[in-house]
């Protein structure tokens, strides 16, 4: 029960937050210079449907009142909508959301099981060969845009050498979707047992995957370096090392642990890049998630679609925040009392 | 037991390497207790360490010979010294908080040892942890196996790390500065407990400090460790009542004790006549109900409830109390840094209560207040050099040019004994006792007539101590300045204070002349404390 | 005024001697700074130096290879790459320049007095700024373009507003743990006023990680405002620019013209890499406790 208040009492907070980001939200959409219903009614608009926009969406009156309904809309889950699909931009993202999902969990697996390791060896040898292939790859990691190392990977592993299928989408269009259950492809494939798609649809993640790892790589396992050098000089260890313990207890059951807590914390900063590289990623190998829907969209300054992706995000975001900072609770005793 | 043959630890640093033990020899009988007493950088740590083969990265044991019951330490391979740490030596730390693991409960981490040397089975490991605890008398030890470090006092915290040391009844305890950072009265309570596991156990401990007192009281014999070399060794009577060798001499005599004088703490060949010392009957500053309250998560605080006291013109008047007892408000609060919730500060007759802190730096009594601070190193601006240190204060109070200034700064310098050529230094190329000087020289560079040192000494080592506590009163009678003392060590106070007045918790609780306070205090509070405080030796004279 | 007719000369060789020092120290460092300076000298000069003009298509010579004629290639229009990318540099740097100088002088004084006073000050700067950061950064920047318009301007507010939080966090964190320290203590009883205490004495104490933040910031300031126009944001075709001559080059990595993309790619990676490097060593240099 006493655990349970520091993650209530977060949950709390979070709700400032989501005020915030729709008022953000709505201010983007109805508040700056320029007029809102030529911009929601789409670059192919003329006079008389401009203002059928503007007196659909309200925007006859005031301000104060505009918010509410735009609040009452976004309570129903409607987001307007998408002048180039025609569809409520809700049922566009929620389509297209697992996709995004999916290569962003892809890579974030893929970075941390490559970057915490390295870290913690980085750490535990400074000045060695790890050590620096840790440095390089994180100065280069965070030096290169991510648009420009997939199509680097482009031209090495699909156009150069073969390995990989030819970057557009999901699939190779000689495969049928799997039925969808969850809308990742790799889990759906497997469940339904067809390992040919789903040996296709990994091929196709894979350079996407490693081109958003490589640059969240960086942060992930800088830290990790850090930290578990701040962990293994600090008094603690010390004390573990007199009591005789293990260097494997001390390295993983001690220091590891400690260390992994300004790790988690900085997850919430990976996840806002990871988040915003995805937009480019996908636009590099054609992925339909949502990322590549906000630059189609952005395209055809179809901007009801644009302001729906980018709360949409937020709110994932704040989501992801939020389950960072509830396992961080659950790792780390002292929270909830550092306040007091 | 163990002896030690030419030990000799270096480090490699950017600077090239560098010898921090060189060649140290020592032998520990069983049931024994040794003290190595030293300055901070003789190598008295890293001589334990090395024994323990937990040299922090860099550290290399270059030649050495040291055998503890047949095995020789040196030589050992790391998985004999993994079975011999905390089975047959085990080893207690200074800062007990951060020598746990900040997120692992406390009777886990007991555990963990009972585990690791099999004196624990994985169902009864719970049961002798908490036996571990109630053996360092840890009350409600089973509650207490749940906690965090985090949640534990100082004290109690010293208790887990003792537990953890003992819990595989080691032959061998090594105390390193066990009570830095305890107050005097959980120091003496940790200190007893060690006393007593040891006798009660057989065991042989080497303690490690800097207090001279301390080891005097708990220590059998005694080594006097100087830049990486045993000075002298010897029982603890002999080397403290007798000592043989130049620094030890220096070493006890700069110590503060019963019955010195400031002048007599320094070496014999820089004692000059004591400067005369009469403070008048004229109050100067007068302290009367003064409250602070803070606003806690719990409701208000209060800091400092209602306090009086009285400074006279030329007097020093000690503020002595533990940690959190309202101390530093209080000398925030009169220094005007802080407003008080309620109460007067009387200084010449005027209420400094009614001008707002906030405003105070413009305030033309702003130069008759100046304060020296605890930390030098924090206190001084590490981008100013130490005239502009000195100089600061100039450049805001007075009219002076550019040239008078620094005419001002070279006065000053030579008037703490700051060599002119360190003036264009930075603070960290800066020795502590430097830097001490120029936090004295800024201090009073505006002639104020009155000074609250906020235990200006505390991080210095007992040598350089007893330069600063001399310079203080000799510019006491020099500028004629009052003082207000602000210390947790009563010898100190006994030493330089002419009144004193003890704080707990926020209140006064015994005030009155020095001798008549230390000699015979009338508050059970105050006598706990003097009782804690270790009495340092006394140096026979007719050695 | 007082202050600067009363600074003595010898501290000045002094400090000229420490970068002089650090810089023999650690070539990186060196390397980071002459790379550095080349990248602002072609900002400058660059449309100056370069062989052809970036704009001038030439039919004939569509989609060359690198060579002596053009050492980075012509794009697909026959303009020359080589030319493109030089003349590039001054538009990427000025975003990149105009955009963390905003926000470091909007976080610098926000997060100062709200790291220094506290209060209600600290209270609702910090919910801004949490707002922001409740955001991913890049899609927030893409937001702000889009609602506030298609152009260079508001590409430079929209990186300067993503970045604030930055700044102002740092800040806050740096002034706040120097707000009661001995120094500014001291400087108050040497009749500093807190304003005086806040500028002089505790701010320029928080410039050393400052000064590794805006290094760190260019780089990301770059890549930001690169990735917008990369996804057709902000800079317009035929500009040249960095991200968008990637994103134009891109359509042709698949057939195998490598060089439409790579060398600007490259330049940008330069550019934010040296960056990178510079961040270190700046640290070393302006961190007095380095000075010996």
């Amino acid at each position: 029960m006493e655990r349970l208040k520091p993650i209530l009492t977060r949950i709390a907070q979070a709700i400032p937050v989501v005020v915030g980001v729709v008022v953000i939200s709505f201010v983007l959409t109805r508040a700056l210079p320029g007029d809102p219903a030529v911009f929601f009614a789409g670059a192919a608009a003329d006079a008389a449907s401009i203002e059928q926009v503007r007196s659909e969406l309200g925007l006859d009156q005031p301000l104060p009142v505009q918010f509410l309904y735009y609040v009452q809309d976004l309570a129903s889950g409607d987001l307007g909508n998408s002048v180039s699909t025609g569809q409520p931009v809700a049922t566009d993202l929620a389509r297209r959301l697992p996709a995004s999902l999916e290569l962003t969990l892809a890579a974030l697996l893929l970075s941390c099981s490559i970057a915490v390791p390295l870290g913690v060896l980085a750490a535990t040898r400074p000045g060695s060969w790890v050590d620096h292939v840790c440095r390089v790859l994180v100065t280069t990691g965070v030096s290169m845009p991510t648009f420009f190392t997939g199509i680097l990977l482009i031209y090495v592993f699909y156009y150069l050498l073969g390995w990989a299928p030819s970057p557009l989408g999901r699939l190779d269009f000689m495969y049928i979707e799997p039925d969808r259950v969850t809308g990742f492809f790799l889990i759906d494939a497997a469940l339904v047992g067809d390992w040919e798609t789903w040996l296709a649809a990994l091929k196709q993640l894979a350079l996407p995957a490693i081109t958003l790892a490589l640059f969240t790589m960086a942060p992930i396992a800088r830290m990790t370096r850090a930290a578990m050098l701040a962990a293994l000089s600090s008094d603690f260890i010390r004390t573990a090392r007199a009591a005789g313990l293990t260097r494997r207890k001390i390295l993983y059951g001690y220091a590891l642990r400690n260390a992994l807590l300004p790790v988690v914390t900085t997850l919430g900063m990976v996840f806002s890049f990871t988040l915003g590289a995805n937009v480019l990623v996908e636009k590099v190998f054609a992925w339909p998630g949502i990322g590549s829907y906000a630059v189609e969209a952005l395209v055809a300054s179809d901007y009801a679609a644009v302001q729906g992706f980018v709360l949409a995000m937020a709110l994932l975001f704040v989501a992801l925040n939020l389950v960072i900072d509830i396992a961080y609770a659950a790792i780390d005793p002292r929270i909830g009392f550092e306040s007091q | 037991m163990l002896t030690i043959k030419d030990l000799n630890v270096a480090f490699r640093t950017r600077r090239g390497i560098v010898d921090a033990v060189k060649g140290i020899s020592l032998e520990l009988g069983t049931g024994e207790t040794l003290g190595i007493v030293g300055e901070s950088g003789s190598g008295k740590s890293v001589t334990s360490y090395a024994l323990m083969r937990i040299l922090d990265a860099g550290g290399t044991i270059k030649a050495a010979d040291v055998t503890y019951s047949g095995i020789d330490l040196a030589k050992a391979t790391e998985r004999q010294m993994g079975d011999i740490r905390g089975r047959e030596i085990s080893m207690i730390f200074q800062n007990p908080r951060a020598a746990l693991n900040p997120i692992r409960k406390v009777g886990h981490q007991i555990e963990d040892v009972l585990r690791r040397h099999n004196r624990a089975t994985r169902s009864d490991a719970k049961a002798k942890a908490i036996e571990a605890m109630e053996a360092v008398k840890i009350r409600d030890a089973a509650s207490r196996y749940e906690a965090y470090p985090f949640e534990l006092s100082g004290g109690m915290c010293q208790r887990i790390v003792i537990a953890i040391a003992l819990a595989c009844d080691p032959r061998l305890l090594i105390a390193d500065e066990p009570t830095t950072g305890l107050d005097i009265t959980t120091q003496k309570a940790v200190m007893d407990l060690v006393a007593e596991l040891i006798r009660d156990r057989g065991m042989s401990a080497i303690v490690i400090t800097h207090d001279l007192g301390l080891a005097a009281q708990y220590c059998d014999r005694i080594a006097v460790m100087k830049d990486g070399v045993i000075v002298e060794t010897g029982p603890s009577a002999e080397v403290f009542g007798a000592p043989k060798h130049a620094y030890t001499q220096r070493l006890v005599d700069a110590t503060p004790r019963l019955g010195a004088t400031t002048r007599s703490l320094l070496p014999a060949e820089a004692r000059t006549p004591e400067p005369l010392h009469r403070p008048s009957d004229t109050p100067l500053l007068e302290v009367k109900s003064l409250v602070k309250t803070f606003a806690g998560k719990s409701g208000p605080v209060q800091a400092v409830k209602g306090i009086s006291f009285m400074v006279r013109e030329g007097e020093t008047v000690g503020l002595v109390g533990e940690s959190g007892c309202g101390k530093s408000t209080t000398s925030s609060m009169v220094v005007r840094l802080m407003d008080p919730t309620s109460g007067q500060i009387l200084f010449a007759g005027e209420d400094l209560a009614k001008a707002p802190a906030a405003g105070f730096a413009k305030d033309p009594r702003r130069s008759k207040i100046q304060m020296v601070f605890q930390d030098a190193t924090d206190s001084l601006n590490p981008r100013h050099t130490a005239a502009r240190a000195i100089e600061e204060p100039l450049r805001q109070m007075t009219r002076d040019g550019g040239k008078a200034r620094r005419e001002r700064v070279r006065d000053l310098a030579h008037l703490v004994g700051l060599p002119q050529h360190l003036l264009d230094r930075f603070p960290h190329q800066l020795s502590g006792g430097q830097k001490a000087r120029v936090g004295i020289a800024r201090a009073i560079a505006v002639d104020p007539r009155f000074l609250i040192l906020d235990e200006p000494t505390a991080a210095l080592d007992v040598s350089i101590q007893a330069v600063v506590l001399n310079l203080l009163v000799d510019l006491r009678s020099r500028l004629n300045m009052s003082y207000l003392f602000v210390s947790h060590d009563l010898n100190v106070v006994r030493l330089l204070c002419d009144h004193v007045v003890v704080m707990q918790n926020g209140a006064i609780v015994e005030s009155g002349p020095v001798a008549t306070v230390m000699d015979a205090p009338t508050n059970p509070y105050t006598a706990s404390l003097i009782d804690a405080a270790p009495q340092p030796p006394v140096r026979q004279l007719a050695a | 005024m007082s202050t600067a007719a009363a600074a003595p000369a010898a501290p000045r060789q002094s400090t000229l001697g420490h970068i002089a020092y650090v810089l023999k120290d650690n070539p990186v460092t060196m390397l980071a700074f002459a790379m550095f300076a080349v990248i602002i000298l072609t900002a400058f000069i660059g449309p100056l130096i370069a062989p052809y003009d970036p704009l001038a298509s030439n039919a004939a010579r569509a989609l060359e290879a690198p060579s002596w004629d053009h050492w980075f290639g012509t794009d697909n229009l026959g303009r020359d790459v080589f030319s493109r990318v030089l003349v590039a540099t001054r538009l990427d740097l000025t975003i990149s320049v105009a955009a963390v100088a905003l926000s470091f002088i909007a976080g610098s004084v926000l997060g100062a007095a709200a790291g220094y006073w506290g209060g209600w000050l600290d209270a609702a700067l910090s919910r801004i700024l949490d707002t922001i950061m409740a955001f991913p950064l890049f899609v927030l920047a893409m937001g702000i373009v889009a609602a506030m318009g298609n152009t260079i301007e508001n590409i430079i507010y929209a990186t300067a507003v993503i970045n604030l939080p930055f700044y102002a966090r740092l800040v806050r964190a740096e002034v706040n743990i120097r707000r009661n320290a001995g120094f500014a203590q001291a400087a108050k009883l040497s009749g500093n006023s807190d304003v005086r205490v806040l500028a002089l004495h505790i701010f320029p104490n928080a410039l050393p990680p400052m000064m590794v933040q805006i290094s760190l910031n260019l780089g990301w300031a770059i890549l930001n405002a690169a990735g917008l126009s990369f996804i057709g944001l902000g800079v317009r075709p035929p500009t040249p620019e960095w991200g968008i001559m990637v994103a134009e080059g891109a359509n042709f990595i698949v057939s195998g013209e490598w060089w439409l993309a790579f060398f600007p790619g490259m330049a940008l990676v330069l550019a934010v890499f040296t960056f990178n490097l510079l961040g270190d060593g700046l640290r070393d240099m302006v961190d007095p406790r380095r000075r010996t």
